[in-house]
């Protein structure tokens, strides 16, 4: 019998296919070259990028606005070591990613061979699961598997180490994708006993606060929130990754609580008689100190992960499962409470201590971002990098919708916001998306405008440049006697110029008068990519500020004169 | 610091490379020495049990537990005191000796009913099974006639009654 035969590596796509793959992100090489072929020779579109990092954040950036996973193809060795920061980005932020690497011949690895790497030994720590592919007609169903893990439960990066010799061996074309994964049982049962302890927690708490992370994102509880929030009126805080899953210009939303999170959000959190998170792990930009945090409230913590129970912060009440899901099922158990007085008192907060900055003198990196937000209506997809604009824009960015708000939280990689704004405009080809970054940032990734420009992208780029890498600085200001050490970007180019030099329309924006009229014309522009180069005040800080490691109430609102402060006891 | 103790983790996991890698990584991201590490193939060839020894505090050693559990490879992961089960050891203890003190060291080694493996002039080796404590004392029992090595394999351990072990 003559059974039909096709290459792994074609079987490969057509699983990807089969996936409701549409694209992917990557840049060939040696071990790569017989999936690359097997690409070519299908319908699947290749997103070629100038770096490997770049796809990495690129197929995030898609991940986190579509909800499905991003797909990353690269080659052996360098190729593969260049997507591991893009992995653990991923990976802290809990997004569904499938990196599919090329790796040297089956017989030749762990023998220091051309472009070896072993690619599983290093991203063990920062992958949810990973596979080295050995035999052929195991490769339909290792695809399968790492899209079940990296979209189901938790989401996060699953790498597929697959040596050249397996991608080229032909095997059936019926090869069976099938499989069974005996350790891995993402959807557990809600405890109902949980839910209705939490419901009553809630019923009875006079000054609750609800906060939305990127859990309550993920499993799409928009309208379960929604239905909560007007039930109880509680108000609603939302962490830098939780951004949009509640509107922001709603009355009981307080925008981002933390180190610069709102005041209003903060004194809120430390009058609050109860917390209750929904997909939000404690993080320590939130909880400064997870020891002393919130003592005066009780907690309830909603998480798909056991792990993040009681990892930061010690919780009262603990529901395990899907956000959406329990939610639903809270709702029924909920009896509405009198939280007249503390919706009066928030709405107190939110008039008497609103976000502000200067808008005479020199051009403010916030006057912008306030700018575009208004002017794009909370239709805009916007990416930022990290750093100062990347609170300013969490504070002055308000974002309406959910998958609307896309930002490297865990791992705070430089670089992110550009990429990530290429594979959020592959997957959203209809929307505004916004790239805001800094100098800084935009630098170590800028090699992607020529995919930006290759793919005909209308995406806007808007570079906060202040010249420095500000956020180092305000601490080196703040905390070690205005020290400047490494922080001077001396020898940045004319942003302008550089887009020039691909193409790409520039815009500057120097003073605040031009503020409004240039973001229009940007805006406006359809004909491919544009830059707008603001050039902002150069020594501006980011308040609110909690010191790293300390509580809540030891906010400050501005730079305190006259005192030296203590240098902080938090991690970075 | 909070208090350091020594906790036994018998975890059912995949029979696949790579997998003592993601198990051993989460003891070391926390901090937790690994003491003893005893792992072979189980009942169904699928499959391998691992017993792990280790020292550490008990409020890591439950987030540690959680994200055993959270790996793919790992079926189950859970401690298990020493009460909740049946724990052996086996050693092999080599210790010197002359003429004088044979006796006395064949003495003792049957008393704790150990097997003499070999025989030298100036050595005697044997196998000595049972529970760690037992394992101590035998140690200490011929310490005084010079020890020249100890092999020890680590704990196994499998669960009373009708229980599945690590489930």
């Amino acid at each position: 019998m003559n059974k039909k035969q096709c290459t792994a590596a074609t079987k490969m796509i057509e699983i990807l296919q089969n996936q409701g793959v549409e694209c992917l992100f990557g840049l060939p090489g040696g071990s790569a070259i017989p999936m690359y072929d097997a690409l070519a020779q299908s319908t699947m579109k290749l997103v070629l990028t100038r770096h490997e990092q770049g796809a990495t954040h690129m197929a995030d950036g898609y991940a986190r606005s579509t909800g499905k996973p991003g797909v990353v193809l690269v080659t052996s060795g360098p190729g593969a070591t260049n997507t591991l920061t893009g992995i653990m980005t991923a990976m802290m932020d809990s997004v569904p990613m499938v990196v599919l690497c090329g790796q040297q011949l089956t017989m030749n690895l762990g023998l220091d061979t051309f472009q070896e790497a072993d690619v599983s030994g290093m991203s063990y720590p920062i992958v949810k699961h990973s596979f080295l592919v050995k035999d052929p007609e195991e490769l339909p169903s290792v695809i399968n598997q790492a899209f079940h893990i990296a979209s189901t439960g938790r989401p996060g990066p699953v790498i597929v180490d697959i040596p050249k010799n397996v991608s080229s061996a032909l095997i059936p074309e019926d090869t069976s994708g099938e499989f069974s994964l005996p350790g891995y049982n993402p959807l557990k049962e809600v405890n109902q006993d949980d839910v209705k302890k939490a419901a009553t927690m809630i019923s009875v708490a006079q000054r609750p606060i609800l906060m939305v992370g990127h859990g309550a994102v993920i499993s799409g509880a928009v309208k379960e929130v929604q239905a909560i929030v007007e039930k109880m009126q509680i108000p609603v805080v939302n962490t830098l990754l939780g951004k949009g899953c509640f509107p922001e210009s709603h009355d009981l939303n307080l925008g981002m609580p933390g180190m610069h999170g709102t005041a209003y959000a903060n004194m809120a959190l430390c009058e609050c008689d109860l917390i209750v998170s929904i997909g939000s792990r404690w993080d320590d930009r939130i909880a400064g100190n997870p020891d002393e945090f919130l003592p005066q409230a009780k907690k309830i913590h909603i998480d798909i992960d056991p792990v993040e129970i009681n990892k930061a912060v010690q919780v009262d009440c603990s529901v395990i499962g899907d956000a959406r899901e329990i939610l639903n099922s809270l709702y029924a158990y909920l009896n509405k409470g009198n939280t007249q007085r503390w919706v009066k008192q928030i709405k107190r907060l939110k008039r008497e201590y609103p976000l502000k900055y200067k808008k005479e003198g020199k051009l403010r990196a916030q006057h912008v971002i306030e700018e575009m937000s208004k002017l794009t209506k909370g239709e805009a997809i916007v990416t930022s990098d990290v750093g100062q604009h990347q609170m300013w824009a969490a504070q002055f960015f308000k974002t309406e919708k959910s998958r609307h708000f896309l930002t490297s939280g865990g791992a705070g990689t430089m670089g992110y916001g550009f990429p990530a704004a290429i594979g959020a405009q592959i997957g959203n080809p209809g929307k505004t998306v916004v790239a805001i970054v800094g100098d800084g940032g935009f630098q170590m990734t800028l090699p992607e405008l020529s995919t930006v420009v290759n793919e005909k992208l209308p995406l806007k780029i808007l570079i906060i440049n202040n010249n420095y890498l500000g956020m180092v600085r305000q601490w080196q200001h703040m905390f070690y006697e205005n020290r400047l050490s490494g922080v001077d970007l001396e020898g940045n180019p004319d942003f302008v110029k550089l887009a020039a030099a691909y193409g790409i329309k520039g815009f500057r924006v120097k003073r605040s008068a031009d503020v409004r009229k240039v973001l229009n014309a940007a805006l406006a522009y359809s004909d491919g990519p544009c830059i707008i180069d603001a050039e902002v005040e150069q020594h501006d800080n980011v308040f609110p500020m909690v010191p790293s490691g300390a509580t809540l109430d030891k906010m400050l609102l501005s730079m305190p004169r006259n005192k030296k402060l203590e240098k902080p006891t938090g991690g970075t | 610091m909070s208090e350091q103790t020594k906790h036994n983790i018998s975890l059912y996991v995949e029979n696949k490379p790579g997998v003592t890698i993601r198990i051993s990584l989460v003891f070391a991201r926390r901090g937790y020495n690994i003491e003893s590490f005893v792992g072979s193939r189980s009942q169904d060839p699928r499959y391998s049990r691992i017993n792990i020894e280790a020292t550490g505090d008990s409020k890591t050693l439950q987030l540690m537990l959680e994200q055993l559990n959270r790996l793919v490879d790992v079926i189950h992961a859970r401690e298990y005191s020493d009460e909740d089960v049946i724990q052996k050891e086996l050693a092999l203890i080599k210790v010197h000796c002359n003429s004088e003190t044979r006796t006395e060291i064949l003495q003792i080694a049957d008393a704790f009913k150990c097997r003499s493996e070999d025989i030298s002039d100036t050595t005697m080796t044997f196998q000595v099974t049972g529970n760690t404590s037992k394992i101590e004392a035998v140690r200490k029992m011929l310490d005084k006639f010079g020890i020249l090595e100890v092999v020890r394999t680590g704990k196994v351990l499998i669960a009373r009654g009708e229980e599945e072990t690590s489930w």
